[in-house]
């Protein structure tokens, strides 16, 4: 049976892509970021997930107001980036597992989770920078495993409630642990912390909110639900509002975890910039 | 009943909540910076951007902010600053340029803003 191991939370600012690609691990500004991570690295090096369902939210790549789905579920045999507007390098595709994809739908829809199904999802920052900051040299590293990509709508409200996003995550842990074969996940949040980009609040980062988020999402997330998304954009900032990933990774781990490692650093780019590695007790 | 008579929201200062009556009033606006996701299409803009903006059909209050590249009065217009960003890219700002202009500081006032958030 499939066994959902852990989760990691990152942030994925763009900048952040920069940073990697000139190679900025050791720069004043960058280091206190990057020191996050290798110890995530090292638990990932341990465990060898087989299959990281990364959680993050589509910027205007994969979807536009068109047709704009809350929760979307990549189902395609790989994923690959473009260039997003601003010549963001062209990588190899990301391996995907559609057959579990499949399997995740099924049981998600049975649950009554109406989500969209996508056989084709061209992946931004939003998916591709986690994955490099976990996997570095994604998806070139040799330990990268395969991946499901699922976006949730925080482009245009209204956004999905906090307690939504919560029970999304409580529904994929059935869905996974109800799949047949043994397969090791891990589950990626991806986005905020507190961000605003826009209007005349731009710069608006809100240090004390990010630290009781990262705090309560370890034993206490039922908490977080009580957060309206309204309040969740005063606190956080109108792109703080990604924090819904978190909550839908958390839904993911069960009710108990463990914190293996959490780093916080402000700011980077315009952003309060969390990290956290979240390991499965049963 | 109109759908512009009818707010979702409170007010939160300096904020706009990008919800369905934006959406419908910065849908061309936002579709032609959708569009800048192609390299092709950039370059196409900045040939002729007046052209490329009547071809996405912009009203006169988004052409203008376009032309200004006034990124609160794109907002205003109905812009989505996930989209506005792919706008800004074709001009090399980034999120600090355009943090700065919205707020009224230099880019490095701005940046000090930021630092500050963290003590």
């Amino acid at each position: 049976m499939a066994k959902i191991l852990g989760g990691l939370t990152t942030s994925h600012i763009p900048a952040v892509g920069n940073a990697i690609h000139n190679g900025l691990f050791d720069d004043p500004y960058w280091k206190p970021f990057f020191d996050g991570y290798p110890p995530i690295r090292a638990w990932l090096d341990e465990h060898k997930p087989d299959l990281a369902i990364n959680i993050y939210n589509d910027h205007g790549l994969g979807f536009f107001l068109d047709r704009m789905p809350t929760f979307a579920i990549g189902a395609a045999h790989e994923y690959r980036n473009e260039d997003e507007g601003w010549g963001i390098p062209q990588l190899p595709p990301f391996p995907g597992a559609p057959e579990v994809s499949w399997h995740i739908i099924e049981s998600m829809v049975e649950q009554e989770f109406d989500i969209t199904s996508c056989q084709e999802l061209p992946v931004d920052h939003g998916f591709v920078v986690p994955m490099q900051l976990f996997w570095p040299g994604a998806p070139n590293n040799p330990d990268m495993p395969r991946t499901i990509p699922i976006s949730a709508n925080t482009v245009q409200h209204p956004i999905p409630t906090l307690k939504r996003a919560l029970d999304f995550g409580k529904a994929l842990r059935r869905a996974i642990q109800s799949y047949p074969e043994d397969l090791k996940v891990v589950v990626l949040g991806t986005g905020g912390l507190s961000h605003q980009l826009d209007g005349e609040r731009a710069g608006f980062i809100n240090k004390e909110f990010d630290q009781y988020c990262m705090e309560k999402i370890v034993d206490d997330p039922e908490a977080l639900t009580k957060i309206s998304r309204m309040e969740l954009v005063e606190k956080a900032g109108a792109q703080g509002t990604e924090f819904l990933m978190w909550m839908m990774m958390r839904g993911a781990l069960g009710d108990k975890v463990v914190r293996r490692h959490s780093n916080y650093h402000i700011p980077i780019s315009n952003t309060g910039a969390g990290t956290m590695l979240l390991e499965c007790v049963e | 009943m109109d759908i512009t008579e009818f707010d979702h929201h409170s007010p939160i200062p300096g904020t706009t909540i990008f919800d369905g009556k934006m959406a419908m009033k910065g849908y061309a606006l936002n579709k032609m910076c959708y569009s800048f996701n192609g390299a092709a299409a950039r370059a196409q803009y900045l040939a002729d951007p007046e052209a490329y903006m009547e071809k996405f059909g912009l009203n006169d209050e988004q052409k203008q902010a376009c032309r200004d590249k006034d990124v609160l009065a794109m907002i205003a217009a109905g812009g989505n600053i996930y989209y506005l960003a792919k706008f800004a890219g074709i001009y090399r700002l980034d999120v600090q340029d355009i943090g700065a202009q919205q707020t009224g500081m230099t880019k490095e006032e701005f940046k000090e803003k930021l630092r500050k958030a963290g003590d």
